[in-house]
This record gives C-alpha cells, sequence and structure tokens, in this order.
C-alpha cells in the first residue's frame, strides 16, 4: 500500500495548466426520520449496540420490509429543491453483493427508476475576481438504507488491513439515506477543488433548511464520495476515474479534490494510468490512499425489488410536498444581502463561519444586523475555531448573543466586558445577566470614581495634559488608556475621553 | 370418541366447541399417531409435545372460561418448517440453520393461536422449498403414505404426508411453483394455493417472493376453507398483501355459492395429452365427464403462452431465490464454517455456504446469478418477466368466457424416490401443469380425482382469477361430493394401514 | 448462448459466494448448461412491446407511517449469532474493502 508521504505530487498549478479534471460528486444524507427507511426501529444516534434492531433491519429470515412514508416525503421534497422531476413510477431494486455489514448482503436502493433526476443547484464560488455563480447538474436522487457499523478490532487498531476480526452493530442498517448524484462538472480546472466545496456547502443549507436531516458530516449522517478524472486538456472523452470515500468535512471535500488532481496528473505526465479504484482520504494530511481496486466492473445484479410496491407520487401528492417548500439558500442569502446592506464578500464571511442562521435568529430577537454580525463572526467565530467546533454547536445562543448586544448599547458593558460575557457563557457559568453578576463585570458608571482616576493620571502625564490643551485631542488615548487600565477594563471609553476633555479645559 | 385422528377438522373444532372432547385429547391423539407412524413417513423435522399440549390447554382454558372459539380452536395442524415461530427451530430443511430458532412468529402462526388453532410441530420439505419431492431435505427424506417407496411431492411433503398419515387433520404449506397442489394431488388430499397476495409472507422464508405463497392442506374441501379464511387477510407487515376483504371461500365450499350447475369450465389444451400419463389423463377426462353430468359447461381453452411456464417459471424463481438466500452467510445467525482465524470473511461466507446448502440450492443460486448477471438480464429474468405478461394475459383471456380453468395437477402420480434425484429437468416437469397459475398470481386447487397408475392418487387442478379463490372452492366442494359418492367415501379411505410402531 | 466453462462457473460461484471443487465445478457446469438450454426458449416468444409483470395484484405506494414500533430485545438480536462479542457480532476479518 502506498504511504501518503510516498506520493509524488504535481503543483497545482502545473496540474491544471494541463489537465482538466472532470468531477462527481455523490452525496448520502441521512434522513430524520423517527423509524428507518424499511422497519419502525428508531433511528436515533448513539444508541447502544443492537438495540434499534428487528427482524426487518437484521435481515432475519422471513421478515420483509414496508417503506416509511416519511422517508418518501423527504426524497421527493429534497428532488423538488433540487429543481428536479419527479418520476410519476420508481421502484426500488436489489443492489447485490456480500458484505457483513448489510444485513441481507443486498441493499434496497433505487436503480434505474429514482424518484427523483435532473435538476440543478446554484452555487457561489470565491474567485481572484470575485464572486461567481456557477450551476450545477443533479443526476438523481434516490432513496436507499444504510448499512451496519464495522469496528476492526486486534492488529493496528481500528483500521481494516491487519485487523484480526471485526464487530458489528446493525443499529444504523436500515436508517433512511438519500443519494444525490451530480451530473459530471467540468469547470474552470483551477476552481474544480472549491467548486466541490461550494457544492457540498451548497447541498448541506439546503437539506438543513428542509428540515430532512442533521447533515453532520462528522456524525455521518451527511457523507460525500468525490469521484475524480483527469483529461489532458482538449481531449473530449473523459479519463479513468477513482472515487475517494471518508470525506468527512466540507473542507475536506476541497482538499480531497485537490489532492487526487495532483496525484492524478503526476502518474499521468510520467506516462503511468490511473487505476479505476475507490481511495480512501486522511485528514491528518489530507491525502489519498488507495482502498479497493475495482478489477471489473462490479457486477450487483439489479433487479426490482418483489418484496416492495412501486412508488408512483401522483400530481396532487407532490404538489402539496412543493407547497412545504422553504425558501431556498440562495435566494434566502439574496434578501438577507439586501436587507442588511451586506457586500457579496461581507455575506461569503458570514456564510464560511457558519453563522448565518445564528445572526438571523439574533436579528429576529431586535438586534441591528451589524452588530450581531459582529459578535457572531469575530469573538464566537474566534473562539469556535480555536475549539475546532461549529459555532453552531457552541453553548451560547442568539438570545445570549442578543442580550449581550442590548447590555453593551446601553453602557453597562463595553466591548471587551462583553468578550469577558461571552467566555463566562462559553464555560457554562448561565446566561448574560449571571456572568455579569457572578464576575461583578458592569462598566464603571460613577463620574467621581472616573474623575479620580483621570486627575491621577493627568498628574502622572502632565505633559500629555498639555498637548490636549494645546488642541491635540488624540492625545487623550494615554490618559483613556491609563484610566482603562486603573479600573480594570470596567469603564466606558467614550465616556471616560468626554470627562478627560471637560477636565483638561477646565469645564 | 373413537379415533379422534378420524375427524375433520370442522367435525374437531365442532366437538371441542361442544365440550364432547378437549383440544388437549385431540392434540394427544395426534402426537400418539405422530409417534407411531413417523419412523415410516418422517413427516416432521421437529415435534414439541409439551409446547402442543400448553397450546391446547390455552384453548380448552379460554372454552373453560367461555371466551370466543374460533371456527378450528383445538384443531391440531403440522406446519412447513418455512414459516416462523417462537420455541421452535425454524430450518427450512437446510443444514444451513440448523439449530436457529426465530427470535418472532410469522403472521400466519399469530393468526393460528388467535384460531386457537394447535400446532404439533413442523414439517420436513425441500431445502428451502426448492423440488418437487421432498427429498432435498438436510433431515431426511419423506415418504408417501399411500406408498412409503413413493415421494409425497414437494416442496410440502411433510405437510402433505402429514395430513395423509392421518398425523395432522391440518398442514400449512408452501407453494411458489405447485409447492402445495403437487403434493396434495400425489397424496391424495386437498391443497390450495390462494391468490398471490391473500396469505401474509411475513415470517415466510423467502424462496421467490413473487411467487411465494402460503395455503392449506387437509382431507377435504370445507377444511381447506376453514383453514384458508384463518390464514388470509391484509398483513401491514407485508406490502405485497391485498389489503381487500378476503373471498368468501367457506361458503363456497359449503355450497352457499351454488354449485357447478350453469358454470363454465374451461379446460386447458396445453395442459393435458402428451406428457401426462395415461391414469393421470382418465381420471382427468372422468373429472370433465362428471362436470358436464352435473350441469357445468365445459369448454376447451388454449393458453398458448404456458408452454413458456417452464421455462419462466425457472428464470424467475432462482434470480430472486439468489439473492433472498444471500442473507445466509454464517454471520448473524446459522451454521459458520471456516472460521479459523486465518479464513477471511470472503472465505468464510463461502466455506459456509458450501457446507450449509445442498446441490439443488447451489444449482439454483448460481442459475440465478447468472440470470441477473450483467449483460444477461434482459434474455433471461427481463424476457421471463415479459414472459408473465403473456401468460397473465392468456388466463385473463380465458376468464372472460369461462368461471374456472381446468386441468390435471400432475403429470404423473407420485414417482420412486430417488428416481429423479440428480435430473433437474425431469424432476422440474413435476410441475408443469402447476407453473402458469403460480406466474399469474391467480388461486389454484388440487382435489383428489381417483386413483391412477400404480393404484397412487392422481390430483385435479381448478384454476381461477386473480381474488376469485371463492370459485375454487365452490367448484371443488361440488366436485369432491360428486366424486365421493361415486366412491363411497373420501378417498382417503383406500390409503393402506401404515404399520405403527413406537409407544402408543 | 455459449457452455458454461469452467472459469464461468467458478465466477459464479465467486459472485454466489460458493466454495467448489473442481469436480463441482464441472459437475455443476454441465447441469446449468442443460437448464440454461432448455430456459433459454423465454427468447422465442417475442416480447418487445411487452410490459414485464413482477406481481398478480398490481399496487403501489404502499407505506407505513414514521411511527416507531418495538425493538427486538439485544437478547434476542444476538441469540442465533455464530459469535459475538461487547453486545456485536463477531466476524472473521475483513480482506477488501467495499463500502456504500
Ligand atoms: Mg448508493
Ligand atoms: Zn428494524
Amino acid at each position: 500500500m502506498t504511504t501518503p508521504s510516498s506520493d509524488v505530487l504535481m503543483s497545482f498549478e502545473d496540474a491544471i495548466a494541463t489537465f482538466d479534471p472532470v468531477m462527481g460528486l455523490e452525496v448520502h444524507v441521512e434522513l430524520n426520520t423517527l423509524t428507518k427507511m424499511f422497519c419502525g426501529c428508531p433511528t436515533e444516534f448513539g444508541a447502544a449496540p443492537n438495540t434499534q434492531v428487528c427482524p426487518v433491519c437484521l435481515g432475519l429470515p422471513g421478515a420483509l420490509p414496508v417503506v416509511n412514508q416519511k422517508a418518501v416525503e423527504s426524497a421527493i421534497r429534497i428532488g423538488l429543491a433540487l429543481g428536479c422531476s419527479i418520476a410519476p413510477w420508481s421502484r426500488f431494486a436489489r443492489k447485490n453483493y456480500f458484505y457483513p455489514d448489510m444485513p441481507k448482503d443486498f441493499q434496497t436502493s433505487q436503480y434505474d427508476e429514482p424518484i427523483a433526476f435532473n435538476g440543478a443547484l446554484d452555487i457561489v464560488v470565491e474567485t481572484d475576481d470575485g464572486p461567481q455563480s456557477i450551476t450545477l447538474g443533479i443526476e438523481r436522487a434516490h432513496m436507499e438504507e444504510d448499512t451496519g457499523k464495522i469496528s476492526h478490532l486486534g492488529g493496528a487498531t481500528g483500521r481494516i488491513h491487519g485487523a484480526d476480526y471485526s464487530l458489528i452493530d446493525y443499529n444504523r442498517a436500515g436508517v433512511p439515506l438519500i443519494e444525490i448524484v451530480t451530473k459530471p462538472i467540468e469547470v474552470e480546472p483551477a476552481l474544480a477543488p472549491a467548486v466541490a466545496r461550494a457544492y457540498v456547502t451548497e447541498l448541506r443549507e439546503l437539506i438543513v433548511a428542509l428540515g430532512v436531516s442533521d447533515a453532520h458530516m462528522h456524525q455521518g449522517s451527511m457523507r460525500v464520495d468525490a469521484n475524480l478524472s483527469l483529461k489532458p486538456r482538449g481531449r473530449a472523452e473523459f479519463g479513468t476515474r477513482t472515487e475517494t470515500k471518508n470525506v468527512n468535512s466540507i473542507r475536506s471535500v476541497e482538499r480531497a479534490v485537490r489532492f487526487e488532481i495532483q496525484r492524478q496528473a503526476v502518474v499521468l505526465s510520467s506516462g503511468g494510468t490511473i487505476v479505476q479504484e475507490t481511495r480512501h482520504f486522511h485528514e491528518n494530511d489530507g491525502s489519498t490512499t488507495s482502498g479497493r481496486v475495482k478489477e471489473e466492473a462490479e457486477d450487483y445484479r439489479y433487479f426490482p425489488e418483489p418484496d416492495l410496491t412501486p412508488v408512483a407520487p401522483d400530481e396532487a401528492w407532490v404538489e402539496s410536498l412543493r407547497a412545504t417548500l422553504p425558501e431556498s439558500p440562495l435566494l434566502r442569502r439574496a434578501r438577507i444581502r439586501e436587507e442588511w446592506g451586506l457586500s457579496e464578500h461581507e455575506m461569503q464571511s458570514l456564510i464560511n463561519a457558519g453563522a448565518l442562521d445564528l445572526v438571523e435568529q439574533t436579528v429576529a430577537l431586535g438586534a441591528d444586523p451589524a452588530d450581531a454580525r459582529k459578535w457572531w463572526t469575530g469573538e464566537i467565530a474566534r473562539i469556535s475555531n480555536e475549539r475546532g467546533l461549529d459555532v453552531a454547536v457552541l453553548p451560547i445562543t442568539p438570545a445570549d448573543v442578543h442580550r449581550i448586544i442590548v447590555l453593551t448599547s446601553d453602557g453597562a458593558l463595553n466591548d471587551k466586558l462583553a468578550r469577558q460575557v461571552i467566555e463566562g457563557v462559553l464555560a457554562g457559568e448561565g446566561g448574560p445577566d449571571e456572568v455579569v453578576a457572578s464576575r461583578g463585570l458592569a462598566v464603571v458608571s460613577d463620574d467621581g470614581a472616573l474623575l479620580e482616576a483621570i486627575d491621577a493620571a493627568l498628574a502622572a502625564q502632565p505633559d500629555v495634559a498639555d498637548k490636549i490643551r494645546d488642541g491635540k485631542v488624540q492625545a487623550a488615548g494615554a490618559i483613556v488608556g491609563a484610566v482603562m487600565k486603573a479600573t480594570a477594563g470596567k469603564a466606558d471609553a467614550a465616556r471616560v475621553r468626554e470627562l478627560i476633555l471637560r477636565r483638561v479645559s477646565g469645564a | 370418541m373413537s379415533d379422534l385422528t378420524r375427524l375433520d377438522a370442522s367435525e374437531t373444532a365442532a366437538a371441542v366447541a361442544a365440550g364432547e372432547v378437549t383440544a388437549r385429547e385431540v392434540a394427544g391423539a395426534h402426537l400418539d399417531r405422530i409417534e407411531q407412524t413417523d419412523e415410516a413417513v418422517h413427516a416432521f423435522v421437529h415435534v414439541d409435545r409439551e409446547l402442543t399440549l400448553a397450546a391446547a390447554d390455552a384453548v380448552d382454558a379460554a372454552r373453560a372460561s367461555g371466551g370466543p372459539l374460533g371456527p378450528l380452536a383445538g384443531v391440531p395442524l403440522a406446519l412447513k418448517d418455512v414459516f416462523t415461530m417462537r420455541g421452535a427451530p425454524t430450518t427450512c430443511g437446510s443444514k444451513i440453520l440448523d439449530g436457529w430458532r426465530p427470535p418472532y412468529d410469522a403472521t400466519v402462526v399469530e393468526r393460528l393461536r388467535d384460531a386457537g388453532v394447535v400446532v404439533l410441530g413442523k414439517t420436513n420439505m425441500d431445502e428451502f422449498a426448492m423440488g418437487s419431492s421432498t427429498e432435498n431435505s438436510a433431515y431426511g427424506v419423506t415418504h408417501n403414505p399411500w406408498n412409503l417407496e413413493r415421494i409425497p411431492g414437494g416442496s410440502s411433503g411433510g405437510s402433505s404426508a402429514a395430513v395423509a398419515a392421518r398425523q395432522a387433520p391440518l398442514a400449512i404449506g408452501t407453494d411458489t411453483g405447485g409447492s402445495i397442489r403437487q403434493p396434495a394431488a400425489v397424496t391424495g388430499i386437498v391443497g390450495v394455493k390462494p391468490t398471490y397476495g391473500a396469505v401474509s409472507r411475513y415470517g415466510l422464508v423467502a424462496f421467490s417472493s413473487s411467487l411465494d405463497q402460503g395455503g392449506p392442506f387437509a382431507r377435504s374441501v370445507l377444511d381447506a376453507a376453514l383453514l384458508h379464511e384463518v390464514m388470509a387477510g391484509h398483513d401491514p407487515r407485508d406490502a405485497t398483501s391485498i389489503d381487500a376483504p378476503v373471498p368468501p371461500v367457506a361458503a363456497a365450499a359449503r355450497g352457499e355459492l351454488g354449485g357447478v350447475d350453469g358454470l363454465k369450465v374451461g379446460v386447458v389444451t396445453q395442459l393435458q395429452g402428451e406428457g401426462y400419463q395415461p391414469g393421470v389423463q382418465a381420471r382427468f377426462d372422468e373429472v370433465v365427464q362428471l362436470l358436464t353430468s352435473l350441469g357445468a359447461d365445459v369448454v376447451e381453452v388454449s393458453c398458448p403462452s404456458f408452454d413458456y411456464a417452464l421455462p419462466a417459471y425457472y428464470l424467475i424463481a432462482p434470480s430472486e431465490c439468489s439473492s433472498n438466500l444471500a442473507r445466509f452467510d454464517g454471520m448473524r445467525y446459522g451454521l459458520r464454517a471456516g472460521d479459523d482465524g486465518k479464513n477471511g470473511v470472503e472465505q468464510v461466507m463461502a466455506i459456509t455456504r458450501a457446507e450449509g446448502f445442498g446441490p439443488e440450492v447451489k444449482r439454483r443460486i448460481m442459475l440465478g446469478t447468472y440470470a441477473l448477471s450483467a449483460g444477461y438480464y434482459d434474455a433471461y429474468y427481463g424476457q421471463a418477466q415479459k414472459v408473465r405478461t403473456l401468460i397473465r394475459r392468456d388466463f385473463e383471456a380465458a376468464y372472460r368466457d369461462v368461471d374456472v380453468l381446468l386441468s390435471p395437477t400432475t403429470p404423473t402420480v407420485a414417482f420412486p424416490i430417488g428416481e429423479r434425484a440428480d435430473d433437474p429437468v425431469a424432476m422440474y416437469k413435476a410441475d408443469l401443469a402447476t407453473l402458469p397459475s403460480s406466474l399469474y398470481g391467480g388461486p389454484a386447487m388440487s382435489l383428489p380425482a381417483g386413483l391412477g397408475d400404480d393404484d397412487l392418487p392422481v390430483g385435479v387442478q381448478l384454476m381461477a382469477a386473480v381474488q376469485r379463490d371463492e370459485q375454487v372452492y365452490r367448484v371443488g366442494a361440488a366436485l369432491e361430493s360428486a366424486l365421493q359418492e361415486r366412491w363411497g367415501g373420501p378417498l382417503l379411505d383406500r390409503i393402506p394401514e401404515l404399520a405403527t410402531g413406537g409407544a402408543a | 448462448m455459449p457452455a458454461l466453462d469452467r472459469d464461468d462457473v467458478a465466477h459464479l460461484a465467486r459472485l454466489s459466494r460458493l466454495q467448489l471443487t473442481d469436480a463441482e465445478r464441472d459437475h455443476y457446469g454441465e447441469q446449468l448448461d442443460v437448464i440454461l438450454a432448455a430456459v433459454a426458449r423465454v427468447a422465442e416468444v417475442a416480447a418487445d412491446d411487452v410490459p414485464p409483470t413482477t406481481h398478480a395484484v398490481p399496487v403501489v405506494n404502499v407505506t407505513r407511517p414514521d411511527v416507531v414500533v418495538p425493538c427486538l430485545s439485544r437478547e434476542d438480536v444476538l441469540s442465533g449469532a455464530p459469535a459475538a462479542e461487547d453486545d456485536r457480532f463477531r466476524v472473521p476479518r475483513i480482506l477488501d474493502e467495499e463500502e456504500q
């Protein structure tokens, strides 16, 4: 097996100077239905092993599947949100192959008759010339079931190679999945990695807006397989593709595509050939390594699932589901950008920080958009980066941030104190008011105490007082700093400056 | 009561309801009969006296407390070992499931329990229901009570033998291509394949999902109808279960829908003549004459696509079975072989399946795998499903003109054990006449038509349109009573007495 | 259709996860040839414009509500397991990789 470090890569710039990358992205989304695709077992994440299992999802002899109505509705809603046609008649098929995490040794999926097909998704990519809007084609979205979870034991811990044996928990077996497949993506070569990232970001937002999945990539409720091939510039036919799996974050999608472009480029330009195979992405160094070589096209012997009836949504049903679609994330962003008066760039950094929803909710509580943005994409985003967590999962709510904004604009807090309040809230010390009270963080609003500190500072720096008297008002900053220091940052700087000027002018 | 094993199910149920006999006594008499005769017949693969008597006691207790009793309360039944039942093993005649005790009940088993039917045990079968002779079982061969050297039919041969041997008045089988009707025919009893979807398949270990159908065995048409009504009905756990009222089969069997006078009966050209034994053809011709004499209007009907039923069936059923049987891989239940710590999972699966499956199952799995392969799907599986449409059209055209169709059930009487064991194609011909209605999905019944070659039973098959199950019972009951009048009693009265051994 | 040679049977056996000896391969190859020759007759019926039939009673949209029903107890789940450890099914090492 080739180790990541032994792979020689071509520089990205050289690679895209010679080759045109062609991508295909397959995204599996675990639906948040209460029950599994074909049985009534709960789908909750994290239950004790093999406690959410019944004869159906354990594939016991004699058990039969029955389709979850809600899963079909979610599939149709996803299809509609992606602008797909909804098949008036679609079917489940069996995809036959043996694998121990699959209780029936076939996956019930959809094959040539998917529920949704032929759609499109608009994405926005940052380029050197500013944001660029690109439309990607959606080949299909279909329903299928998830597999159980395998843990490899013995040998090199956790790795399939060298493991002595494996243990299987079938709780996840049968959880409904929607697989969304793009049409081949051919964009400006330099943009390919960013396009992959933007697609997954946009799709994830859409899924979340639809409320059909948590779409947590780190928990595996949204999983991305990236297919990539290169063709020499000017050639029409596609090259051999690889399929990179295990891509567990949005950032990794971009890295994986970039890596494969560089790796395939060096293989091809040194006269080698690309092997059709699955590859595995490694978070630590952003590399991919060879998985299973597909010596021959796997023969899945698909045939219509005889235990299930066709799914044939009539127009009325489809239209009633269409009526439940939320505003598309793209339109919503355009609306918000206009309402808040943001530049495209400001909007993009808001999205990149994963804070759009949170800011919107904070604004909905009455906060000024600028203030809300300042805190979510500033101090809170900084901490989330530090901790390597999404902003959304930090234990601070839009209501907390709104309260902090109110306290700040009332003058009860200054920015420095507000940052301490955020820190306290994140440390689990309670809501903003509780943190203010317990940490004693109120701004010193007693002019007498401030004047005392000002007098002391002016006395210590008589030359500064003279400068101010001479009209060099900006020199007051040094006194403000001294006062802030003396009050341990609890003073309102604006008020201090005002008092200094008054004092010096003798008013 | 003198001999409880000679009573019909309806008589037994009436006697239990009237308090003339307890369910425990009835069950005990049948358990004794099994003990005495099953060494020779080998109909059962699992009998649990305690469990059976406990079920009988529950019926007696319900009666004692004045609770409502089902129409078959207290009647014993032999269950084909292809249905799951808690408290008993389910093997499907396969070594690969040796010792497996399912943690859940089939819907059919739930319904039996609710109806107060007492399950005596599980009956032998061709492995995973693949076969027509019950020779393909990992648990031994079942013998025909009419002649122990002969096959009892298959795949539900344990169930048919149990009823013919008076080990049980009722039995349940499954029919994928004829596995109820053919065993019924060769053992001289009544067997019915209901309309596909009438009886829930939940808990029926699948052979061919689009064809499998559970159904009753009995010694009379009425008994079969009573059991049919207990078994059938919509089940939300089976997506292919029919969500409509069960046709009035018991009323039809009692003659309440009328006899055959004025009914139109079609004789299928393609299902007689060449390939049918003289004795089979003779009994069949007599039935046709009898129906005419009863006032039926018998006409000849041609169904040309029926000639393709055999090849279509032997593509569809193996294809589905190759997928249905994939799960027997030694990972979650049943046999695991070759797990020596060195072999990887793929090898362990392959060794397990090689050891666990018999030759017929392997043959069909490979045949089905081939038929579904890329490049062959359209020519084989796809084309077979189209043939199915042509067969359906033939049936639909026929039922525009006639009420039921008629044919011999099997081309021959029970053949000698071992005769076709290594000739799959010859074996497959046992199902020639039963396959068309399996592919179509309509109801079909086999009932005794007399004795043919070698003094062995011959069956006649009645077929009706989808969801018109009452039609086969109506005609079947009329025919049964006319035939028994002619014979001076049930055909089964002529079965040679079995030597009884074991403890009495 | 061409006759099945030993390699064809080996391929089918591998797809089906059936370990066969050479003798078995030959034996099944011969039998499958005979059966395939018999069933290939379905191709005689020209059926270009004929739709396939999958079920006796064609129904669509048979679904169940998204309502939780009780699961099996873990004891029941693992009761048939040839090997179990840590409340999970223990299976032999997996040499190749294949994920969905
Ligand atoms: Mg898939
Ligand atoms: Zn389940």
